[in-house]
């Protein structure tokens, strides 16, 4: 009996409501648009609700009880939550197949659903406490508690600082210079630009991209992910059953989530040894999936690399062997992540950065669209795709799905 | 908005964590200009956030006063807004202390342009006095170099 989950299960179904500015899903509720997206994952994999067993999410994206509750579902036999924001995004796919595999659940929704009207994800001050941030988050919020303590008084007030530290080390270690983020934002927005689905479609260039006003050095403003409202949802069945459903199965090669345990709370301490420190945490993450789904990095045709700051598409691009470790630069510079004539095109939905950001499942979504064959940036023969969640602090997490 | 932000980040509102006993040498030690950090009472290691027991041999944690002497292991420059009281740009940084590699801890640098902040610069701390907490951020080291 294999206790792998590799090619035991598939993604048969995506659903999602439109991408919208931030504020503008409204009057939705984040728990109308999860719902939403579930009903119409269900209709694209030819499952009715009722079939909906599991729930493996990630940073507690929705109540598996309260969803259950309104949408009729008769029994749920797996409810699991990966931790830390988007690092769980993709991984909580492989939970899923986990509890498929065992035959603890038979269909499972991932999802994200979120909105950011009221509040505003990495936007807390020192001037608007940030209510849901409390007391524990290192970014400030109503109060300080004694462990955040250490990094609130000193300005520390959004994630975009804590990714400018890692960009800036990698500039100082490597030589990686600003034209090569601007290389990723450039790139994504060139994909984005071919997408109806996409909020900013408008091409860049170069001097748009240094015209950018700076945020926090060395990352401006369209180094930062866009801020949206929306939900996606995956369901994924047992690769037997998969092959009876509506659409072609994606199956699930590979996945791992966690990471070393001195990367533990990065967000929270900085003190990750200076071998990992300028990378995006995800080296362990990518030879537990690459070894267990049995390719290497040369096997991927498509990667969609989590994106909420565009350095960190860099580092990840090292980090899961598309390049040497701090080569990342000239790698992009040379063209290699651009569809059609890339050799690793890189978030061909335009990514967090342009097209929407909806923690990481919009990355899991093109894959799927990818690996059927039905992409809007339509990668030719594509048969592996990479997807990814985080940077972010434990765990961080990734996806090897193919046709 | 409650008019201009002042001329430096010394006069500037800071969000102050409450004190417990194990955060207190951290953040009181500048009163006698002592940068204090637990050290391991069994292997030698210092450790810091300041915790109850050695992460590497369980030992007893005490804190020391250290050099105050480190170097600017990463930083970046703030030039938003965040809050309007607080003068821009600011330069937040990870300094790692010369007493052992990896003991870092977030921090401002202050007593130079932003600009002339560099990875690897040497730097010395100094003390931000709040009443009963005394802030440790860190300048250019006059006697580096």
């Amino acid at each position: 009996m294999t206790t792998s989950i590799k090619d035991q299960t598939a993604i048969v179904g995506v659903g999602a409501t439109p991408y919208y500015r931030r504020g503008e899903s409204l009057p939705q509720t984040t728990m109308e648009m999860a719902c939403k997206a579930i009903l119409a994952a269900c209709d694209d994999a030819g499952l009715s609700i009722d079939d909906v067993d599991g729930f493996s999410i990630y940073s507690g994206s929705i109540d598996p009880a309260s969803v259950a509750q309104v949408l009729g579902i008769p029994e749920i036999r797996w409810a699991t939550t990966t931790t830390s924001g988007g690092g769980g995004a993709s991984g909580c796919v492989g939970v899923g197949s986990a509890a498929i595999v065992t035959g603890m659940a038979t269909t499972v929704v991932s999802l994200m659903t979120l909105q950011q009207a009221k509040w505003r994800i990495g936007g807390t001050s020192d001037k608007r406490p940030d209510p849901r941030s409390g007391s524990g988050s290192v970014y400030g919020g109503q109060s300080v508690s004694p462990e955040t303590g250490f990094m609130v008084p000193y300005g520390l007030s959004a994630p975009g600082h804590s990714f400018s530290l890692l960009a800036q080390r990698h500039m100082a270690l490597y030589g990686t210079k600003r034209e090569h983020f601007a290389e990723v934002v450039i790139s994504q927005r060139d994909n984005a630009s071919r997408r109806e689905t996409a909020i900013k479609r408008e091409p860049l260039t170069l001097d748009d991209y240094f015209n950018a006003r700076m945020i926090s050095e060395p990352l401006c403003l369209l180094d930062y992910t866009l801020e949206t409202d929306g939900a996606v949802a995956v369901i994924t069945t047992s690769a037997d059953r998969a092959r009876d459903l509506k659409q072609q199965p994606v199956y699930v090669m590979g996945s791992a989530h966690g990471g070393s345990g001195r990367w533990g709370q990065f967000i929270g301490w900085y003190q990750m040894p200076d071998d990992i420190f300028a990378s995006s945490g995800h080296r362990p993450v990518a030879k537990r999936a690459y070894e267990m789904a049995g390719i290497t990095a040369a096997d991927v045709d498509v990667a969609l690399l989590y994106d909420h700051f565009s350095p960190m598409v860099l580092m990840q691009l090292e980090d899961y062997g598309f390049c040497p470790i701090g080569e990342s630069g000239a790698f992009v510079a040379d063209g290699n992540i651009r569809w059609k004539t890339g050799s690793i095109p890189v978030n061909t939905h335009g990514g967090n950065l342009s097209e929407a950001y909806i923690i990481g499942m919009t990355h899991i979504r093109e894959a799927v669209e990818q690996l059927r064959g039905v992409a809007v940036n339509q990668v030719d023969n594509a048969e592996i795709a990479l997807t990814t969640g985080g940077p972010a602090a434990l765990p961080v997490s990734c996806l090897l799905l193919r046709r | 908005m409650e008019g201009e932000a002042p001329a430096t980040l010394a006069d500037a509102p800071r969000m102050l964590p409450p004190l417990t006993d194990l955060n207190r040498p951290f953040w009181t030690g500048g009163a006698r200009g002592e940068l204090l950090i637990q050290r391991c009472q069994g292997c030698g290691t210092w450790v810091h956030p300041p915790t109850d027991r050695c992460p590497s041999c369980d030992g007893e944690l005490r804190a020391e006063p250290v050099s105050g002497r480190g170097n600017v292991f990463t930083f970046t420059i703030n030039r938003h807004p965040y809050n309007p009281a607080v003068p821009l740009p600011y330069v937040i940084a990870l300094v790692e202390l010369a007493e052992q590699e990896g003991l870092r801890f977030m921090t401002n640098i202050v007593g130079c342009e932003p600009d002339e902040v560099e990875i690897g610069m040497a730097v010395r701390v100094q003390f931000e006095d709040r009443g009963e907490i005394f802030v440790p951020v860190f300048a250019p080291d006059p006697d580096a170099g």
